[in-house]
């Protein structure tokens, strides 16, 4: 059964490595759902945050793909009662359907979104959360008129699992008695 | 040697700098084709013509296709180089070759100047992009000061755990450039574990199946002659009285004629080991990776049979058939490890079995292939007068089709490291470069390059690489005037609709004779004998074409989807 998991991938920081990371997917037709790169708390290693639905049997081996490849520190696969994550999302609409007197600022303040940005021709709003979240806020401005809309990928922290400094020291000594 | 490298610092440009770090990775050949953005390379080599003889190849691919025969001959890293654009994509079917069949190499070419990249500047092709699947691994340099750390991690990647090709990309301004030049060799990168720790529990768990089995059965591949553990597997398999098949990857690690050895695995291999492939009651697969011209239809593949697995790439494990027991890690080490928990075991009513299957076989294909009476001539007894002449001392490179399937059924070896071909990837045109590279790789041997007249097309202007370096090489070409494999495919599958598959053919002695090879060609089975003698007699190179029944098929068979216990012998 296909099942959403988030992969997690740690990487030195090299040139193409997106490519290399992203290969591994398109060879095997699997759709990238997001994809979010970014460095880690370690500095020199980035870690990349990949969403996938799939069966987990083919999920555990693309992440032993992943793993494979020279570069790649470690590779992890989560289910999603594993991870905390969060995405954001970006709504452009007129300033005039919240100056009219209108639903929509009491939508945007009923969702905890942000007014980032407030122009005389458009505003720009800001909500964190889980894509079903930013998903019922763009229902319900839709209406009022969307001028551009934008969601990242996601973003994840796993709650079971070693510390990134710990797994590279031990990586440091096998890698070593090879 | 000592003398050539250079003291420890001195400032060099990146083009020396790149024969300097071959140098010291003991670097002797390399195969190559110059071109605008690795002139500066060719011109650094111009002064170390006798310590790294560069073979100027007809084509890239003939440069690749010969690196991957130097190391598969050799057991050492295969050299090529090449400039960018044509002269970088021209290498990208070898690179996917050497990749798929785990071979060693290491692939350097130029690129256009780093401020130009991107402009679509004259032959600049992305080959980093290109070459990002089919590489173990890859790397554009765009400093001179970053050549000697690069090539060094190139060759240990290369080298180490699974082996496989690695390209570096050079602009033209880093081999211009200066750099400040020392070497240290690699032998290690944070981020990778070539040689995983076999698991000492996996080991005992996997001993006490074998000492249980009733009915175990060995199947192996190159991994055997990758890791070098032929000793160890042959102790292996002599201490438990374990019959072994092979793939075709992994022939020669073990002499054709053991006792032990019952054959190839896969679609064209022999009817014992794959029928019996689905009564074992142990499957131990030792450094091969379950591919589906072996397997046949995986859900009907050994499902009675708990599966140990000697494997150094973890993402093998479990990548097509569930492992009972994996022993990760190098099989030279596994393998010593676990025969020392062996018992003696003979299983000579199992082993019977085999015997059985074996007989079948020869009375309705072998006899009629290897030794026919009446008709053309079959690809089968051309092979088998071969390993009359040679006793199974030669190298014997092939091609791909059906000429490589019989000469793989049926040439005999003693020693390891003799059977080169392409089997993952099925290169047509692999064979006569990667002749040539394995004759560099192993001068002292007789090297027979077995080709089919549809293969041997593909890459014929390599014969100017052999007249150029004078190296012995024994072209056997068998002529079917058919693509004989997709006709035999066209025959049984396709209701005889030879489309694209009948070939008229040039005279293959004259154009021999163009490159001053001496040549014969014979029709009559009365003449193979003599033919082949004076062939493998001849000083010099050699190009013998035998004309072979035109619509013979190559039996057993187990059709694409059909179980392995399926197989036809007709």
């Amino acid at each position: 059964m296909k099942k959403q998991f988030t992969i997690s991938v740690f990487t030195e920081n090299q040139i193409g490595l997106l490519n290399r990371v992203s290969i591994i997917f398109t060879r095997r037709h699997i759709n990238i759902e997001s994809i979010a790169a970014s460095e880690s708390e370690v500095i020199g290693i980035h870690r990349y945050t990949i969403v996938i639905n799939e069966e987990e049997d083919l999920i555990i081996k693309v992440t032993k793909q992943l793993e494979k490849q020279v570069d790649v520190v470690g590779a992890f696969y989560h289910t999603m009662d594993e991870v905390v994550y969060q995405e954001i999302a970006l709504y452009k609409i007129p300033t005039t359907v919240l100056v009219a007197g209108g639903k929509a600022e009491e939508i945007v303040r009923n969702h905890n979104a942000r007014f980032l940005a407030v122009e005389p021709g458009f505003t720009i709003i800001e909500k964190t959360g889980h894509k079903e979240e930013t998903q019922v806020l763009f229902n319900e401005l839709e209406p009022y008129g969307i001028l551009e809309f934008v969601r990242s990928g996601r973003v994840a922290i796993t709650k079971p699992m070693k510390q990134l400094k710990e797994y590279l020291k031990e990586l440091e000594i096998t890698s070593l008695n090879n | 040697m000592e003398e050539l490298l250079l003291e420890k610092v001195s400032t060099i440009t990146g083009a020396q700098a790149v024969v300097q770090c071959l140098l010291a990775e003991n670097v002797e050949v390399m195969f190559g084709y110059p071109g605008g953005a690795i002139m500066p390379v060719y011109d650094a080599l111009y002064d170390y013509q006798e310590e790294l003889k560069h073979i100027l190849t007809r084509h890239e691919q003939g440069a690749i296709h010969a690196a991957q025969g130097y190391a598969r001959s050799s057991g050492r890293v295969g050299v090529c180089i090449a400039t960018s654009g044509p002269g970088a994509t021209n290498l990208i079917t070898g690179i996917a070759d050497a990749q798929i069949d785990s071979t060693p190499l290491v692939c350097i070419t130029g690129q256009i100047h780093a401020h130009l990249l991107g402009s679509d500047a004259f032959q600049e092709t992305d080959v980093v992009g290109i070459s990002m699947p089919v590489t173990k691994w890859n790397c554009q340099i765009t400093k001179a000061e970053d050549i000697p750390t690069v090539l060094a991690k190139a060759f240990y990647i290369a080298q180490s755990g699974r082996p496989g090709p690695v390209l570096v990309d050079i602009t033209k301004d880093a081999q211009f450039g200066n750099v400040d030049f020392e070497y240290e060799k690699c032998n290690q990168i944070r981020s990778y574990v070539p040689n995983p720790k076999v698991d000492n529990l996996c080991v005992k768990e996997a001993a006490v199946l074998i000492n249980e089995a009733k009915k175990p059965l060995v199947i192996f591949g190159q991994g055997v002659i990758l890791a070098e553990a032929e000793k160890e597997f042959k102790a292996f398999i002599e201490k438990a009285g374990l019959p072994a098949a092979w793939t075709i990857m992994g022939l020669s690690a073990l002499s054709t004629n053991h006792e032990l050895n019952v054959g190839m695995l896969g679609m064209h291999g022999n009817y014992a080991p794959n029928k019996l492939t689905n009564e074992c009651d142990v499957l131990i697969a030792v450094g091969m990776r379950f591919d589906d011209r072996v397997t046949g239809n995986l859900a009907q593949y050994a499902k009675q049979a708990k599966v140990i697995h000697l494997e150094i790439d973890p993402a093998e494990v479990d990548k097509n058939v569930k492992t009972t027991v994996a022993l990760v890690g190098n099989c030279k080490a596994s393998l010593k490890q676990i025969t020392a928990l062996l018992k003696d075991q003979k299983h000579t009513r199992w082993l019977t079995n085999f015997k059985e299957l074996k007989a079948i076989e020869n009375e309705k294909v072998i006899q009629n292939e290897t030794n026919p009476l009446l008709g053309d001539m079959t690809m089968g007894e051309v092979v088998a007068q071969i390993n009359k002449i040679t006793k199974g001392e030669a190298v014997v490179v092939t091609d791909v089709g059906q000429h490589q399937m019989v000469a793989c059924r049926y040439a005999e070896f003693n020693q390891t490291k003799s059977s080169i071909t392409s089997g993952g990837l099925g290169t047509m045109g692999f064979c006569l470069p990667a002749a040539i590279g394995a004759k560099f790789g192993a001068p002292q041997r007789q090297i027979i390059a077995v080709i089919g007249d549809g293969g041997f097309q593909m890459t014929i202007q390599e014969l100017g690489t052999i007249f150029q370096t004078q190296i012995e090489i024994k072209v056997v070409i068998l002529n079917n005037q058919f693509l004989g494999m997709v006709r035999q495919w066209q025959e049984l599958f396709f209701d005889k609709r030879y489309s694209a598959t009948e070939m008229v053919n040039p005279d293959f002695q004259t154009i021999a004779k163009g490159y001053g090879l001496a040549a014969n060609k014979i029709e009559k089975r009365s003449d193979l004998e003599a033919a082949l003698k004076e062939m493998l007699t001849h000083e010099g190179s050699y190009l013998l074409e035998v004309m072979v029944e035109k619509e013979n098929n190559v039996f057993p068979m187990i059709e694409t989807g059909a179980s392995v216990s399926d197989i036809r012998l007709e």
